[in-house]
């Protein structure tokens, strides 16, 4: 299609105000974190950015939310997929009641679950541990939309059934039909339900806020209170860090990352 | 998908698996599952639906539903939270549509795209702490915005930056994570229009504006308003934001459930939370169930992928 003046035009001014809107705070951001702090600076310093690895509450944070990542991520893998292939290939009666489940969170907003939930963190944190480590129970259940959505996209493209009976009538015992077979086709849907979780876990803040629990986020939100440009600096750079991963990512295998929930 | 692939007989179909495949003992595989979905998911969903019809001794009453429902307080907090989810949900969604309508006009897969796409997810997970922190930079005292404001036009609003912490300035954060998650929502619907359905309309003699207004938006508006109504969700039940940026207890109900579980001075009030969270989810619950009658129609000629 030709692209007349009319469209160039409208398809920069959007660009421009959209742009402006979304990238401006992301400039500010920087600009903040390199102001002068203390009287010894004049003009420029990067000494935000420099002091941020010596901050160690902030390592250990993002250090334990990377863990909390990792539990979340073979959950999924171990426990969340395997479950979905098993109700896809033998039980055709969950398969309604197993979607619902999965879409449950999302008639629940975090605020609500963290009201039901707490009872159960203070037992966990009264008898188990107190380690944020527990809150990988809960963000697997939050992310369980997310998750069902690219996996059943995935297992609807691929016809697993007769890929299992294949893999079956070949001698493959269950476990292999489903680690070995199934979820290898099925990969780029893992793939990005993976990535989701990563950004979930070092992104919750409401959770981990209420019941106390020192995570990523809570820990910048105390960073900010008491040292501005630092906070600041860390939040940039953890933006950054994000969109250089994204776009490193080639575009085809992140298509179906995208929030597309069906409910029919 | 399509209905039409269950329909048929055979093994590889979906509906009817081969004999071997079905045994009583198959249903045993869900119960790793439905333990961790029952304790973390079921568990705190229950408890705050039986929760809601109980007072703060367990037992049933709808006195705390009733008297939070007859709560100013909780009334002017509710109505807070809806204004500013229909706000930054029509003003994301036209934004964000926009936008995503000026992606789509651009080379695909090129440079532009790519940033834009990635920039997009990444922003739309991107509320709470950070979000405040970005437009305290900008708009808040000796921000960039607001120095530069100070320079050039010292009367104006954005000169001193009292209205950020208020409905306007929380609005203009929301809008901020709502444009991107519309152009993510949104992207796929724009990128599905047929280009024959431009082509037979230039063919007959239409003009672009006839296009848009005959066949392109009555096309695009299920999809449009059930990314709305997603965007509405969103800004609904979000709490981070909201509560980095200003430490008023009572303004929106995400806060206000926050300050009855959690309260120091007062002691904390489960009950109250809980009946809050009701009225939340009922609003929720309406909203999807929208989006998902919304969603019908529009997979009549979106292809999925």
């Amino acid at each position: 299609m030709k692209r007349t003046w009319g469209v160039r035009i409208w398809r920069w001014s959007i660009i421009a105000v959209v742009g402006a809107y979304l990238l401006v705070p992301l400039y500010a951001m920087f600009d903040f974190s390199t102001k002068p702090f203390g009287f010894q600076d004049k003009g420029r310093t990067f000494r935000a950015w420099q002091i941020i690895p010596s901050q160690q509450d902030l390592m250990i944070s993002i250090a334990r939310s990377l863990i909390t990542a990792g539990i979340v991520m073979s959950l999924i893998l171990f426990l969340i997929v395997p479950t979905a292939i098993w109700v896809h290939l033998k039980l055709p009666l969950l398969r309604r009641p197993f979607e619902l489940l999965c879409l449950l969170p999302l008639a629940i907003p975090a605020i609500v679950i963290v009201v039901g939930i707490a009872p159960l963190y203070r037992w966990i944190s009264i008898h188990l541990t107190e380690s944020p480590i527990t809150l990988s129970g809960v963000y697997s259940m939050l992310i369980l939309p997310y998750t069902y959505r690219s996996l059943s996209a995935a297992l609807d493209a691929v016809d697993i059934h007769t890929l299992a009976e294949a893999a079956r009538t070949l001698g493959a015992n269950t476990s292999r039909v489903i680690f070995g077979i199934i979820m290898p086709t099925i990969k780029t849907g893992i793939v990005n339900g993976s990535f989701i979780a990563i950004a979930l876990v070092m992104g919750e803040f409401t959770i981990s806020n209420i019941l106390n629990y020192k995570t990523f986020q809570v820990v910048i939100a105390q960073i900010g209170r008491t040292n501005g440009n630092v906070a600041v600096a860390v939040s940039l750079a953890s933006i950054l860090f994000v969109l250089v991963l994204l776009l490193a990512i080639p575009t085809k295998k992140r298509r179906s990352a995208v929030l597309d929930v069906d409910l029919v | 998908m399509t209905q039409l692939q269950y329909k048929g007989t055979g093994s590889a179909t979906g509906r009817t698996g081969s004999r071997y495949w079905r045994s009583k003992s198959a249903y045993l595989g869900v119960i790793p599952f439905l333990i961790v979905s029952g304790l973390f998911l079921l568990y705190p969903t229950w408890n705050v639906a039986s929760g809601a019809f109980q007072d703060n001794y367990g037992k049933f009453s709808t006195s705390v539903l009733k008297q939070v429902f007859n709560s100013p307080v909780a009334r002017h907090a509710f109505a807070n939270s809806l204004e500013i989810s229909i706000k930054t949900a029509i003003a994301g969604a036209i934004m964000g549509g926009l936008f995503a309508w000026a992606i789509v006009n651009g080379k695909r897969d090129g440079y532009f795209y790519r940033f834009s796409v990635a920039l997009s997810s990444v922003l739309a997970q991107f509320g709470g702490v950070m979000l405040t922190f970005a437009f305290l930079a900008t708009f808040g005292f000796n921000g960039l915005v607001a120095n530069f404001a100070l320079k050039v036009a010292p009367n104006s609003f954005l000169a001193e930056s009292s209205w950020l912490y208020g409905m306007l300035g929380l609005s203009v954060l929301y809008t901020f994570f709502q444009i991107p998650l519309m152009v993510l929502v949104f992207l796929p619907t724009l990128e599905n229009l047929k280009p024959q359905w431009r082509e037979a309309s230039d063919a007959l003699g239409g003009k672009a504006w006839e296009y848009w207004l005959r066949i392109g938006i009555p096309i695009l508006t299920p999809s449009f308003a059930g990314a709305a109504l997603l965007l509405f969700v969103n800004s609904f039940s979000a709490y981070a934001t909201a509560q980095t940026l200003i430490n008023l207890t009572d303004f929106l109900t995400p806060l206000e459930i926050a300050t009855a579980l959690t309260s120091e001075t007062g002691g904390s009030n489960p009950a109250e939370a809980k009946s809050l969270s009701f009225f939340m989810v009922v609003v929720v619950i309406i909203a999807m169930t929208l989006y998902a009658l919304l969603r019908r129609r529009v997979s009549r000629w979106e292809q999925r992928r």
